[in-house]
């Protein structure tokens, strides 16, 4: 019934060079062979129960960005999708096509954000962001991992940053970053490798390669919030992690532990990471699990919580408020996967005079179609993200407002892309962006 | 027919008994040592508390967001399952069953509330067997086990409204009725109706995924 009458990933494929390549390599007995060693030797009871009780009711497709931005079409529903993809594998014991494995790594790395929505909606309590994980990790013990995100994954292996950076330009980001804060603020530093700080501040490498005035704007705040902090000069520093979302777990746990061997080594107190969401959850939830540590060898604090123990402590004091309506955007991976929705309200609150509540919003919110290295898929797949949140945007364009508050650097790629392509006339803030606007700096020149 | 049926309600039905606890028993026992042995990253997080947290809102009807936006299914299924547990607990016949075999006096439904019930499930199986067919998010995922799971419910209800009924010829329907049911007592661990005893797991896994980790509701 299913495959005569919804052909789904089939009549909806996108040429991938690596996709290509990687299919084109495989047999049917190393699929198979790869299938059961993930299914069998890596997953164990929680899949197993997930694939027993998923009742097929189907609850969950209201929870799905791509499926209601595609009218309810059932091949995108959360369940749709793990049929598609890990039940197939299960029901058929791994004995499928290398041209199904394409379909497969489609939809499992583009157009499933890992958002955990459809937690909300399914009575059974099936994670389909853990099943569709384990199904990225299949393909990535293929060798079918779309090109661009991949690339990423080849970078955080030949230089432990995500962006190839080298590590004299990561220094030298910092040091031109200081110099440029310094015109500001004459006696900002930004100290390195200082033993015994507070705090390391780690970002991803997207900072130092794109959104550079990031690092200034953290300088100007820590500096003039007088927190005692540091920034590594060496390997550790990023704290990003596309090859969690590959499925390169083996890459991930050495990624996690040399960004916790860096804070250890400096002996610091705490790491508190910049505003991003991806990276949060490998540091905080996902690659200490790998690593076999249930909790974190040193405490970690995602900016949102850092900014409310800023401005709650009175460490930060405001110049003026933010006087255009905002409204909130929550990102899935500190809000349904740290619970920061009430501090983010609070920090939100205190720098913006009127805020306007998205609906639904909080741990309900609609993800931005660009997590769980979506977007990260590069060029090829942008068409898959601006299809697949409608919803979104349409959910902007209801509150009415200009400017969007986001702390997480995926969203605001992805929001930023929607914004343009539906002409929603919107901004992305970062809770940075308002806090380095509206601060006093008392050490301003 | 007798014999058959005479065979059905003693014999069998121990037989049926023995492999729902022992079939239950071995599942449940094989699955903490699957999860004991690979799936400790996820073991390790459980807590009591968030888990009944959990189970708690999901067991009340439009406490969760999922139930709210499916009320038809919302209402559907918990008088499915009540109704159901009720018939399998208490029914008029069951009582007697329960007398006959364990010697215990079981209080039962009146006549004409199990009458209702059953008939609530057979209506209530029919809107689950629609749903299966006419909507392409159900359609698309709907597998024979669907079906399977479905029919192990329906047809011991509608033998069990027939004999009651008196349509048709009474023995035959009522030896039917209890080979079904016993039938759906072997399967319980065995096929998809096996939620009945893995999901309370899953449940707690979330609730207290989400309310350790997270620190976020999961409903």
């Amino acid at each position: 019934m299913s495959a005569t009458e919804f052909s789904g990933i089939a009549e909806r494929r996108i040429e991938d060079a690596n996709l290509v390549r990687g299919v084109a390599a495989l047999t049917r007995e190393r699929i198979e062979r790869v299938v059961k060693a993930v299914t069998r030797g890596e997953a164990g009871a929680r899949l197993a129960v997930y694939h027993e009780t998923c009742m097929r009711c189907g609850m969950c497709a209201d929870a799905c960005h791509y499926c209601i931005s595609h009218d309810g079409d059932p091949t995108y529903s959360p369940v749709g999708k793990m049929e598609q993809t890990m039940w197939k594998l299960l029901r058929t014991g791994g004995k499928v096509d290398p041209d199904d494995i394409y379909g497969m790594a489609q939809i499992a790395y583009t157009e499933c954000n890992l958002c955990r929505r459809c937690v909300h909606y399914c009575p059974v309590g099936i994670d389909t962001g853990y099943v569709m994980s384990l199904v990225r990790r299949i393909c990535h013990r293929l060798g079918v991992v779309p090109l661009y995100i991949q690339d990423t994954a080849h970078s955080h292996s030949g230089t432990m940053n995500q962006m190839w950076v080298k590590d004299d330009e990561w220094v030298d980001s910092l040091v031109w970053q200081e110099d440029e804060a310094r015109s500001e603020i004459p006696a900002l530093r930004i100290p390195f490798d200082k033993e015994g700080a507070d705090f390391l501040y780690s970002v991803i490498a997207p900072e130092p390669k794109f959104r550079t005035q990031l690092i200034y704007q953290a300088a100007v705040i820590f500096d003039q919030a007088g927190v005692d902090w540091t920034m590594p000069s060496s390997p550790g520093w990023d704290n990003s992690d596309m090859c969690m979302f590959t499925g390169d777990y083996e890459m991930m746990g050495r990624l996690k532990r040399c960004h916790f061997e860096m804070a250890q080594k400096l002996k610091v107190r705490r790491i508190v990471m910049g505003e991003c969401g991806h990276a949060f959850r490998s540091v905080y939830d996902v690659g200490n699990r790998w690593l076999g540590w249930k909790n974190h060898p040193v405490p970690i604090v995602h900016s949102v919580e850092f900014f409310w123990e800023l401005l709650t402590e009175g460490r930060i004091r405001l110049a003026k408020k933010f006087e255009e309506p905002v409204t909130i955007h929550d990102p899935c991976n500190i809000i349904r996967g740290r619970g920061l929705m009430d501090k983010l309200r609070e920090v939100t609150h205190a720098l913006c005079s009127n805020v306007v509540e998205m609906s639904p919003t909080r741990e309900h919110n609609l993800c931005c179609c660009a997590g769980g290295g979506v977007i990260n898929c590069g060029p090829p797949f942008k068409g898959v993200r601006l299809a697949g949140n409608k919803a979104k945007a349409d959910q902007l364009a209801a509150t009415g407002v200009h400017t969007v508050v986001a702390p997480c650097h995926n969203c605001h790629g992805g929001l930023e892309d929607i914004i343009h392509h539906y002409k929603l006339g919107m901004d992305t803030k970062f809770l940075g962006d308002l806090i380095y606007d509206c601060m006093e700096k008392p050490g301003a020149a | 027919m007798q014999q058959l049926y005479n065979f059905a309600v003693g014999p069998l039905a121990w037989v049926a008994w023995a492999v729902f606890l022992g079939g239950s028993a071995w599942r449940l026992a094989s699955m903490w040592a699957l999860a004991r042995k690979k799936d400790m990253n996820a073991v390790a997080y459980m807590d009591v508390r968030f888990a009944a947290r959990s189970m708690a809102h999901w067991a009340t009807p439009f406490a969760t967001l999922g139930w709210r936006a499916n009320p038809a299914v919302t209402v559907a299924t918990f008088a499915f399952h009540t109704a159901l547990g009720l018939l399998l607990l208490f029914a008029p016949g069951h009582a007697v069953l329960w007398d006959y075999a364990f010697g215990v006096n079981v209080w039962s439904l009146p006549e004409g509330i199990a009458d209702a019930l059953t008939v609530l499930v057979i209506l209530l199986c029919g809107f689950f067997a629609w749903r299966r067919l006419q909507l392409p998010v159900v359609r698309f995922v709907t597998r024979p086990m669907d079906w399977l799971v479905l029919a192990l419910v329906a047809v011991p209800c509608i033998t069990a409204f027939l004999a009651k009924q008196q349509i048709g010829d009474n023995l035959l329907l009522s030896t039917l009725h209890v080979l079904s049911g016993e039938a759906t007592l072997m399967a319980l661990p065995f096929t998809r109706l096996s939620h009945a005893i893995f999901s309370p797991f899953a449940r707690a896994y979330m609730g207290s995924e989400f309310g350790g980790v997270r620190h976020c509701p999961d409903w």
